[in-house]
């Protein structure tokens, strides 16, 4: 659906990550964990295509769902710069978001930089008792979100590049200690590849099962355009599957990192 | 008090009943926009650009942005002409629209192949796609010259059973000269522009954006470019002209009519817009009860230039 919603509120987080709400009523209603909208920032030519950004919380009773974004480019700029009370214009939900199987007792996100952001819905609407989250970022300025995810997790553990705030490293290494120690029915993965791929490793010598969101530049965003390509196991042999369509979430085994 | 008008084009022997037909590898067998809107509200729907086989296309990424357009080299990711006919062109039908076959191949023979299989199929007509600049291979060569297009053009006809329409590069010195070409073989109509070779760089990184380094640019960024290859090929040839590149709303369709187009296409737009195929629709008519245009066909060629 093509929608021009109102924007509730607009919060920055930090010196270039912001929280925008946006009111939905069909949004909100129809969208689960892992799936995105695509946007059309600007007017016109000024960032032309739209720019797909994960649905980062949902909030059903007041009709409203979060994005949080960090401002890149062109596009991530001019909705850096919109105001509570104006419109925007939506596409969404899109995309095939997180399974989630209520007999799960024991799962956990993990996710690096701009990929942490979708894994926060899944941790709202799981009903499992054991949460773990595992959530990297480059630096201790950059950590955001830290509250909601200690809010919906029952174990949260950071890890910066730099070591300025918990763990000094990367979450797989996080992720490779824990499994020494505890069983997870499901982990879901959203963050760079190499760190996704890394961390499947991990998972398979332990038998986990795991999801992951991809990236991908996209086009039209509703699978018409076949653009937003990724490398898919199919059979013995492979193909491209598509980002918007298909995707962004993947069971893990699907994909074929390069 | 609303008036009458016609929308209705006809053409080649292609009965469309509005000018406005969604632009192949833009739309790709529709399924996905009839989510957004009435399909069979569209003149007609070029679908996806099919080949023999199935072809899993280039590497990502495919597409970047570039100012008011887009760069692609998707590079005929397509599911082949038979799984086409057999699990695609029943959905489309079932939708009041027309049917027109995008095709390509890497040999005169795979073309030759390709127009004898769709021929026997349920589709309105044939738009031969031998100009795309992502495939390394093959079609590049045959529509960048005259000859190339000739010999191509001349063995399709042969076998065509459904009207055969040449889709033009404008990878070319001299557009006029190709659709010359077409029209001699045999073209009943032809088709232009496909998108125009270009490139983007990442200075940062220092990188191509796209894996396959050049891809096609399309999007209103080439409008003034189409327009103009589009009114020079209409004053050219005999045959109709099916005219796009950058058309978004109705006065950009308006104008490659008065350019001499019989009828439009729409791609890149739909990916901001999705709406824009009807949206086209209804800015056209919105154009003919404001100016007093009865027949859509009186703007066709309605160029003045004195
Ligand atoms: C499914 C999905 C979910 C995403 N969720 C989020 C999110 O929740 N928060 C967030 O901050 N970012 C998210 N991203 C990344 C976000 O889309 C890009 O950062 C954004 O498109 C950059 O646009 P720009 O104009 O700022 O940058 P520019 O570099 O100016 O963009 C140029 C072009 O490249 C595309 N592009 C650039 N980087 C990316 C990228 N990483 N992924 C896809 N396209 C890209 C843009 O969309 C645009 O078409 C997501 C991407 C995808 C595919
Ligand atoms: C993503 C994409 C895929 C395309 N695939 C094809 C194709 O398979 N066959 C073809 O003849 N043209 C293809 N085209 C070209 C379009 O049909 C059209 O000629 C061109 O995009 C100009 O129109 P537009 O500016 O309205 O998009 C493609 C264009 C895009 C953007
Ligand atoms: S963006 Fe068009 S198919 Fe995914």
């Amino acid at each position: 659906m093509r929608l021009i919603e109102k924007i509730n509120c607009i919060e920055k987080l930090n010196s270039d990550t912001f929280l925008m709400r946006i009111e939905s009523e069909n949004i909100s209603s129809e969208a689960s964990a892992g799936q995105f909208v695509n946007i059309k920032c600007g007017e016109g030519s000024e960032a032309f295509l739209r720019r797909p950004i994960s649905i980062c919380s949902i909030d059903r009773e007041n009709k409203t769902f979060d994005i949080v974004f960090n401002v890149r480019g062109k596009g991530t700029k001019l909705l850096s710069r919109y105001d509570s009370g104006d419109e925007i214009d939506v596409m969404g939900p899109l995309g095939r978001g997180f399974t989630i199987d209520p007999s799960h007792k024991s799962i956990a996100v993990v996710g690096g930089g701009i990929g942490i952001f979708p894994l926060l819905q899944v941790l709202k609407d799981h009903p499992a008792p054991n949460k773990t989250a595992i959530l990297g970022f480059r630096t201790r300025d950059l950590v955001v979100l830290e509250d909601s995810f200690n809010q919906y997790s029952t174990e949260l553990l950071i890890a910066t590049d730099d070591g300025s705030y918990g763990h000094k490293g990367f979450v797989t290494d996080l992720l490779s200690k824990k499994v020494e120690a505890q069983n997870f029915d499901m982990v879901y993965f959203c963050g760079p590849s190499v760190m996704m791929k890394l961390g499947v490793e991990v998972l398979k010598k332990h038998n986990i099962p795991s999801e992951v969101s991809v990236e991908q530049r996209m086009g039209c965003g509703i699978g018409a355009c076949l653009v937003c390509a990724c490398k898919t196991r199919k059979g013995s042999d492979w193909d491209y599957s598509h980002v918007c369509k298909d995707g962004p979430v993947f069971k893990a085994e699907d994909i074929i990192f390069d | 008090m609303s008036r009458k008008i016609n929308m209705a084009v006809s053409f080649a022997g292609i009965n469309l009943k509005n000018p406005v037909i969604a632009a192949s590898g833009t739309f790709g067998f529709g399924r996905e926009y009839s989510q957004y809107f009435d399909i069979g509200r569209l003149g007609g729907i070029a679908v996806k650009g099919l080949t023999l086989l199935p072809r899993k296309g280039n590497p990502p990424p495919r597409i970047a942005e570039t100012p008011s357009g887009i760069l692609n080299s998707v590079g005929l990711q397509n599911p082949g002409v038979h799984a086409f006919i057999k699990d695609e062109i029943p959905f489309i039908r079932k939708y009041n629209t027309a049917i027109i076959a995008n095709a390509s191949g890497n040999t005169v023979e795979d073309y030759e192949k390709i127009t004898e299989i769709l021929s026997d199929s349920d589709i309105d007509a044939i738009e031969l796609n031998l100009s795309c600049p992502n495939v390394k291979e093959g079609c590049m060569s045959f529509g960048s010259t005259p000859q190339g297009v000739k010999k191509v053009v001349e063995r399709v006809k042969k076998v065509a059973k459904k009207p055969l329409i040449v889709k033009l590069t404008p990878n070319v010195t001299d557009i006029v000269e190709i659709a010359l070409a077409a029209q001699d073989a045999g073209a009943d109509a032809v088709s232009l522009i496909n998108t125009l070779l270009g490139m983007a760089i990442d200075a940062k990184t220092r990188r191509p954006i796209l894996a396959n380094i050049t891809g096609g640019l399309s999007g209103p960024a080439v409008k003034p470019v189409a327009l103009r290859m589009v009114y020079q090929v209409s004053k050219a040839v005999k045959i109709p002209v099916i005219g796009m590149g950058g058309i978004s709303n109705g006065q950009d369709a308006v104008e490659f009519l008065l350019a001499g187009a019989t009828a439009v296409m729409v791609g890149t737009a739909g990916f901001v817009n999705p709406y824009a195929w009807v949206e086209t629709i209804d800015g056209i008519e919105a154009y003919m009860l404001e100016n007093g245009v009865d027949d859509v066909n009186e703007l066709i060629g309605g160029l003045i230039t004195d």
